[in-house]
């Protein structure tokens, strides 16, 4: 098949592609994803979910691009040029996924560095679609409607309610595997679900939710006392299994409940900061309202699920965003936006408030924002919370999982001690 | 259950040692401190069998293990783990309970643990500098044993600054300070003290160490010296600074107490038993062996011997000869040559720091053959190259001095003529280069990292116990290789580290190691694509490459059979002699050897006074005539006149510093001179002396005034003009100044040559940090808000906003001032703008090369680049920057990335404009940490290769050294000056 290019030289994801090519898509939050790409096959997509994790994804990635790139894109680039050269997929027929954020940091640079890396590997002619709110590179075969960035704002809130309340049910879990095999069967029911092209609506959400968090509780759980870990970071490291070595598997065969923040708050910050741009620095009043708008109907659907887990009793519930935002103020103006911002120094103060005092934080080595939001901050969090116990992990090609779990376990043994000694009191 | 026991056991297992305690009750019965080598299991079974056979006569015991290697052996023993870190706040917890700071240094881990007021741990994450183990290797670099080492430490008289952030940076400070024969006294006392200060800003990271301070560890325990330089720079006294007994049993003691209070006793037997049945694990990743057999290995033999170089007896030659020699940074090699290019003489040796000892002696040997042959032979020419260039040209009075670069080119020219790659490894660089059209087209070293390099086989190799070649050849037939990826030496530590945990042999390490020097050059240096990045004729050269293993894995990796010389260590100096014999017309100025006899030799240290770069200076004299200075960043004791008079870096500088001149009646506001500060100086100098406002800069940086904030540093991996701020804020908060104006910026002005007009994030966030991590005084008022200049209407809104909130003042005051500042900035930029006309106008005139440094507005703070423009300019050649050059420009340049950052996008701007100029080449200079230039950097070289221009990358951090710049910067003028008589 001739391969298009628009004006710029970019090569287009035509109509005809859709019916004929295979998109690969990274994997980032494994439950996330894998909804997100049963809407897209349900929409005639003929979709993979990139699971794989092999040494060769890190050499593909040190080959392809500048060394001191940071480290998420590394993999990704690494990931998608091993999968081409896997020969598992042609790479004639095959075009890439990949989303755009935008913004101040290195990050919003990921989809041109890829693709100077598919043209120094030898696959410029692979298409790359972007996947972004902004409007940004269009492409014919591939088109946000407004219903599809529905479904995928919902598909985003069904994985961070299912991820939440694996995380806080399978440490207890009496019968090992039940509650990975209760999200396996939510994302299966929830896919289907999507093929009647409603489950998005705010009553089908808020009934699924219940049902969700009723499925949940019914597991048996046996509730022994156990360390509280949560994990905050640049997104990639953050999520990705991939990119922190399994981190929230290892806390958990290490004995800790893990808390990881879920991903409408990200999705909700990115928003808010256009509109702290336009109160702090000046610009349009009808953006502004746009944007207040679509915030509004962000935090309506994040409080219907915020509700449902409260009316269990049986769940810690996440807090609404304006809650979060409110209680990091007195630590970093709302105008630190790039990475992930001011968001992430109040995910930490948010993990502390809920009592989770022990915080992995984790980071691409050198990575731009990070040294403000991350480690900047952590004098002042430990200043005015005594006992928050915090450890920032670098991640990068040649970090060894050795070095990295070795300073876990430090951060764990002061929270075992102090698990142990709450223990005695009680 | 077994029965109760009055034994417990602390077993530490760190990097390089493992560490035993037995208690019977409170007493220690035992205790034992060893090498493992690297075999921990086998060590740990000897251990124990013999404390289970005597001690304990098979008596249960409680036991835990600890230690950065610790965690293996407790898995496959089935004993607890207890992290060391936590073990040793348990030993201190019980036997020193007054403690508030414990600083631990290991072979290769530092920690500092924080026990009064909010506990906390730190430790090396993925540094390793300032540990025992970088102390034994400057012990090595400098030829004297650790004893020796502390014992001249005391007796200093001055201290170098040496980069404490990285032992590897702290190394390349080093050696050109041996090659200049500075004093072992200073080095080794400034060596304890860059381990001080890695120690303060790497760990500390912004927490003051205060209080009772307990050192630990083997390093603390053994070097006088060390704890000396420590106690000094935390000012501490006698009673505040504790030295345990048993300090380097403490953390066994840890483990011990963990054992006893956590544990139940178990037998030794069943330990050593599950320790002995434990297979190997499978989990860690092999490559395919070097050579599969012994006759694959004599075939690669006989194709590199191939290559013949002629020899003859010094004896029976007579005529002329010419003198080439390489001073590397850890070897010295010396070749003499006959007319037909045969070699008379050649040594190969390490310089041990004693680089003028080795030179005259061999010079003494090579005259002493002479005349016993009937003074047959003249040196008719000579030539030097290396690190120790201008102290040996100077001393023995040799005709040229060459950079490396065009010394490797002239010998691998000399055996083939159409070589288009060389790679040479030596000691501590890597330097390739690539030629075009009989010209060194572009450079590659590696940048402040000396992980892919001669030394760290041979820092290895020593460590496990053999000399380098050894250690490489049991790695020629390892069954299945290490894959130790290809980074840093810490990074690499770790793996090898982890690497041994899984079970692999010596040979397989040996072998992994040798790859992974290779992949370290490939890509991270060269960053090649693929065989065809590299030439079809590649010549490797190098000590390095002598190892048969190393040079297997480099053709194994790229692919292409290469070739290696017999000479390949003596390349560069075989290159000299060559060049020598090539280029003299007149009689060569070499030492004879009745000078030679008297020569005499002394050095002092001291500091220039005559600019406020205050330069430490090393003198070294040679009795007769010969002086040699070094240290010093101009040019000025080099013989070199100083007739360009653009300096655009300069001109910059002098110009902001000087701006600030009223006095005010609102009071005193004080401005950073950092990062973003710097560009828009003028913008806001104008701004706030319009309100009435005296503006005090902060004063000009210094490493002083670094060292002076060094302890807020939060992050040790950001760049150093970021680390500068906390160093300028601080001498802000010294002046007596009302308030202290850094805003936090997320755009800069919009200039249209990119697609958006961001700061970086560092640069736009900078100021949080400082509000975090920084006290003021209650009388001064930290002004960080969020602002934006790009749009003057906004501006004025905004800033009467924010403005009012700090002092009273009208919204026709802050119109009045918006008008100014704009204004001012505007003058600011024409006048830098008609600078650059003038400056290429007199080089058109006055055919002068012009450089442009590609760089941020904040690269002209002397501090941070080191004064490469007063380099530049000894070198003859117009310095301007990329900032001033895209000032004169109102076009986008089409890049392959985002281009979205205001600063940043000047830089295509540069590039793109170079390339209309003939005289003009630019230098991208790059801060340490930089993550958007690992974007911008590539842009740049693309824009101006497609244009056939020379693209030049210097790679900047605290480090003060110019060494490699001026490699680089020769390098590039002598390859300009090729391209021109082309």
């Amino acid at each position: 098949m001739s391969v298009n290019y628009d004006k710029s030289g970019r090569v287009i994801f035509t109509r005809q592609m859709k019916k004929t090519y295979k998109l690969l898509i990274p994997n980032m939050l494994p439950i996330h994803f894998e909804l997100i790409k049963n809407i897209l096959q349900q929409r005639g997509y003929n979709c993979d979910l990139l699971q794989s994790s092999n040494e060769n994804i890190v050499k593909m990635g040190l080959q392809n691009v500048h060394n001191d790139t940071c480290y998420p894109c590394l993999l990704v680039v690494g990931q998608f040029i091993d999968a081409l050269k896997s020969g598992k997929y042609d790479p004639n027929k095959t075009a890439l996924f990949i989303t755009q954020t935008g913004g101040g940091c290195r990050a919003s640079n990921y989809i041109h560095l890829l693709r100077k890396a598919l043209k120094k590997a030898g696959y410029p002619h692979v298409p790359v679609v972007s996947v972004n709110l902004a409007g940004l590179e269009k492409n014919p075969g591939f088109k946000m409607s407004l219903s599809l960035i529905k479904k995928f704002i919902s598909a985003l809130i069904y994985g961070d309610i299912l991820m939440l309340l694996e995380n806080q049910t399978k440490p207890y879990e009496i019968t090992k595997g039940t509650a990975e095999k209760t999200t396996n069967q939510w994302v299966k029911k929830l896919s289907y679900q999507y093929k009647n092209s409603n489950s998005f609506g705010k009553r089908i959400m808020t009934q699924n939710f219940k049902n969700i968090v009723d499925d949940y509780a019914k597991i048996q759980i046996n509730k022994t006392p156990k360390i509280k870990v949560g994990i905050v970071g640049e997104i990639y490291v953050k999520y990705s299994p991939l990119a922190n070595n399994n981190l929230s598997a290892f806390l958990q065969s290490e004995n800790a409940e893990v808390f990881i923040p879920g991903i409408m708050d990200f999705i909700i910050f990115k928003v808010d900061n256009r509109i702290v741009d336009i109160d702090i620095y000046g610009g349009s009043k009808i953006k502004r309202l746009i944007c207040c708008k679509f915030k509004q109907y962000l935090e309506s659907i994040q409080n219907i699920f915020i509700d449902a887990i409260k009316k269990s009793n049986k769940f810690s519930p996440p807090k609404p965003f304006e809650t979060i935002k409110k209680n990091v103020k007195p630590y970093i103006g709302y105008g630190a936006k790039m990475g992930e911002g001011w968001l992430l120094t109040a995910e930490m103060i948010e993990l502390i408030n809920d009592g989770v005092e022990n915080i992995v934080c984790t980071q691409p080595f050198g990575c731009l924002p990070n040294h403000i939001v991350g480690k900047g901050m952590i004098r002042q969090i430990t200043n005015k919370n005594p006992m928050a116990n915090i450890v920032c992990v670098d991640y990068d090609p040649g970090a060894t999982k050795v070095n990295q779990e070795n300073r876990i376990k430090l951060m764990l043994a002061t929270a075992k001690e102090r698990l142990d000694k709450n223990n005695n009191i009680h | 259950m077994l029965k109760d026991t009055n034994f417990k056991i602390g077993l530490d297992v760190g990097s390089t040692t493992i560490k035993c305690v037995v208690f019977k009750e409170q007493n220690i019965i035992f205790k034992s401190y060893e090498r493992h080598k690297a075999m921990i299991k086998e060590k740990a079974i000897e251990l124990l069998s013999y404390i289970n056979k005597n001690i304990l006569k098979n008596a249960p015991a409680y036991i835990s293990v600890t230690g950065s290697s610790g965690l293996g052996l407790s898995q496959d023993a089935n004993i607890k783990f207890v992290q060391e870190v936590y073990a040793t706040k348990i030993a201190a917890r019980k036997y020193y309970p007054n403690v508030d700071v414990i600083i631990e240094l290991g072979g290769e881990d530092a920690k500092i643990l924080f026990l009064s007021g909010a506990p906390e741990v730190r430790m090396n994450g993925s540094c390793a500098g300032g540990t025992g183990a970088f102390i034994d290797q400057m012990a090595v670099l400098l030829g004297i044993g650790l004893e020796e080492f502390d014992e001249l430490s005391l007796n200093y008289d001055k201290l170098y600054t040496i980069a404490s952030r990285c032992g590897v940076f702290a190394k390349s400070d080093i050696q050109p300070l041996i090659n200049q024969c500075a004093r072992k006294n200073d080095l080794t006392a400034s060596i304890f003290q860059a381990v001080v200060n890695q120690t303060i800003s790497g760990l500390a990271q912004g927490r003051e160490i205060k209080g009772r301070v307990m050192f630990l560890g083997g390093p603390l325990t053994f070097f006088k010296g060390l704890r000396e330089r420590f106690m000094a720079s935390l000012k501490l006294s006698e009673k505040d600074a504790i030295f345990p007994e048993n300090s380097q049993y403490f953390v066994a003691l840890g483990a011990a107490e963990y054992a006893f209070e956590t544990e139940i006793p178990t037998s030794l037997s069943s330990i050593i038993k599950s320790l002995k049945t434990q297979k190997k694990s499978d989990g860690k990743l092999t490559l395919p062996p070097l050579f599969n057999s012994e006759s694959e290995y004599e075939e690669f033999l006989s194709r590199q011997n191939k290559i013949i170089v002629n020899f003859a007896d010094i004896s029976d030659y007579s005529g002329n000869a010419y003198l080439g020699i390489d001073a590397g940074s850890t070897t010295i090699k010396i070749v003499l040559i006959s007319e037909k290019n045969e070699i008379l003489y050649s040594k190969y040796l390490s310089n041990g720091g004693e680089v003028l000892n080795i030179v005259i002696e061999s010079l003494k040997e090579i005259y002493e053959k002479i005349s016993s042959n009937g003074n047959k032979i003249k040196i008719a020419g000579s030539a030097v190259t290396g690190y120790g260039e201008d102290l040996i040209k100077s001393a023995f009075s040799l005709d040229y001095g060459i950079v490396e670069t065009v010394a490797h080119f002239t010998s691998a020219r000399y055996f083939l003529p159409n070589v288009d790659f060389i790679i040479d490894i030596g000691g501590q660089d890597i330097k390739c280069f690539k030629l075009k059209m009989g010209a060194i087209d572009s450079i590659m070293l590696n940048e402040a990292c000396s992980s892919g390099c001669g030394s760290f086989l041979e820092t290895f190799a020593t460590a496990l116990g053999y000399t380098a070649p050894e250690f490489a050849k049991k790695g020629l037939f390892a069954k299945s290789p290490v894959d130790l990826g290809s980074r840093c030496t810490v990074f690499m530590n770790s793996s090898v580290k982890q690497a041994q945990k899984e079970g692999a042999t010596i040979e397989d390490i040996s072998a992994g190691l040798s790859i992974s020097i290779v992949k370290n050059a490939i890509y991270k240096v060269i960053r090649a694509q693929s065989p065809d990045d590299l030439g079809t004729n590649v010549v490797v050269q190098g000590g390095t490459f002598l190892n048969d293993a190393v040079l297997r894995a480099f053709e194994r990796e790229i692919g292409v059979n290469v070739i290696r010389t017999p000479i390949s260590g003596l390349m560069g100096a075989y290159g000299c002699a060559l060049y020598a014999k090539d280029n003299i017309s007149k009689p060569s100025s070499t030492i004879t050897s009745e000078v030679l006899e008297q020569f005499s030799h002394s050095v002092k240290s001291t500091t220039c006074k005559n600019c406020p770069n205050n330069c430490r200076l090393t003198i070294n004299n040679f009795g007769n005539k010969n002086i040699f200075i070094s240290g010093n960043k101009c040019n000025k004791y080099n013989n070199v006149s100083n007739s360009i008079k653009y300096n655009m870096i300069e001109y910059t500088y002098n110009k902001l510093v000087n701006l600030p001149s009223n006095k005010g009646s609102r009071g005193k506001i004080g401005i950073p001179m950092v990062l973003n500060m710097f560009e828009n100086l003028p913008f806001w100098v104008a701004f706030f002396e319009s309100l009435n406002f005296e503006v005090v800069i902060s004063p000009r940086s210094s490493r002083k005034l670094y060292i002076n904030g060094q302890h807020t540093i939060p992050s040790d991996t950001v760049c150093y003009p970021a680390k500068l701020v906390h160093g300028h804020i601080n001498a802000l908060m010294n002046k007596n100044v009302d308030l202290i104006f850094y805003p936090c910026m997320t755009y800069n002005f919009d200039e249209h040559f990119g697609d958006n007009n961001y700061n970086c994030p560092v640069v736009a966030y900078y100021p949080e940090i400082i509000k975090s991590n920084m006290t003021f005084n209650k009388n001064q008022t930290f002004i960080m808000d969020y602002i934006g200049i790009d749009k003057p209407k906004y501006f004025e809104k905004f800033a009467f906003k924010i403005f009012s909130k700090y002092f009273d003042v009208e919204k026709k005051e802050i119109k009045f001032a918006t008008n100014k500042a704009y204004s001012a900035y505007k003058k600011y930029k024409q006048d830098l703008k008609n600078y650059t006309s003038e400056a290429i106008n007199y080089a058109n005139q006055n055919n002068k090369q012009i450089i442009v440094l590609a760089c941020r507005p904040y690269h002209i703070d002397p501090e941070i680049n080191h004064g490469i423009d007063r380099l530049l300019s000894s070198y003859d050649t117009v310095v301007l920057t990329s900032d001033a050059i895209s000032y004169q420009a109102n076009y986008k340049v089409k890049t392959n990335v985002l281009n979205q950052w205001t600063y940043h996008a000047r830089l295509y701007i540069a590039a793109k404009e170079i390339t209309k100029h003939k005289n003009m080449n630019l230098i991208q200079l790059v801060s340490f940490g930089c993550g958007v230039d690992a974007i911008t950097t590539d842009e740049v070289r693309d824009i101006l290769e497609q244009n056939n221009k020379l693209y030049t990358q210097i790679k900047i951090d605290e480090i003060n050294n110019l060494g490699a710049t001026k490699i680089r910067i020769r390098s590039l003028l002598a390859a300009i000056e090729e391209r021109n008589n082309y």
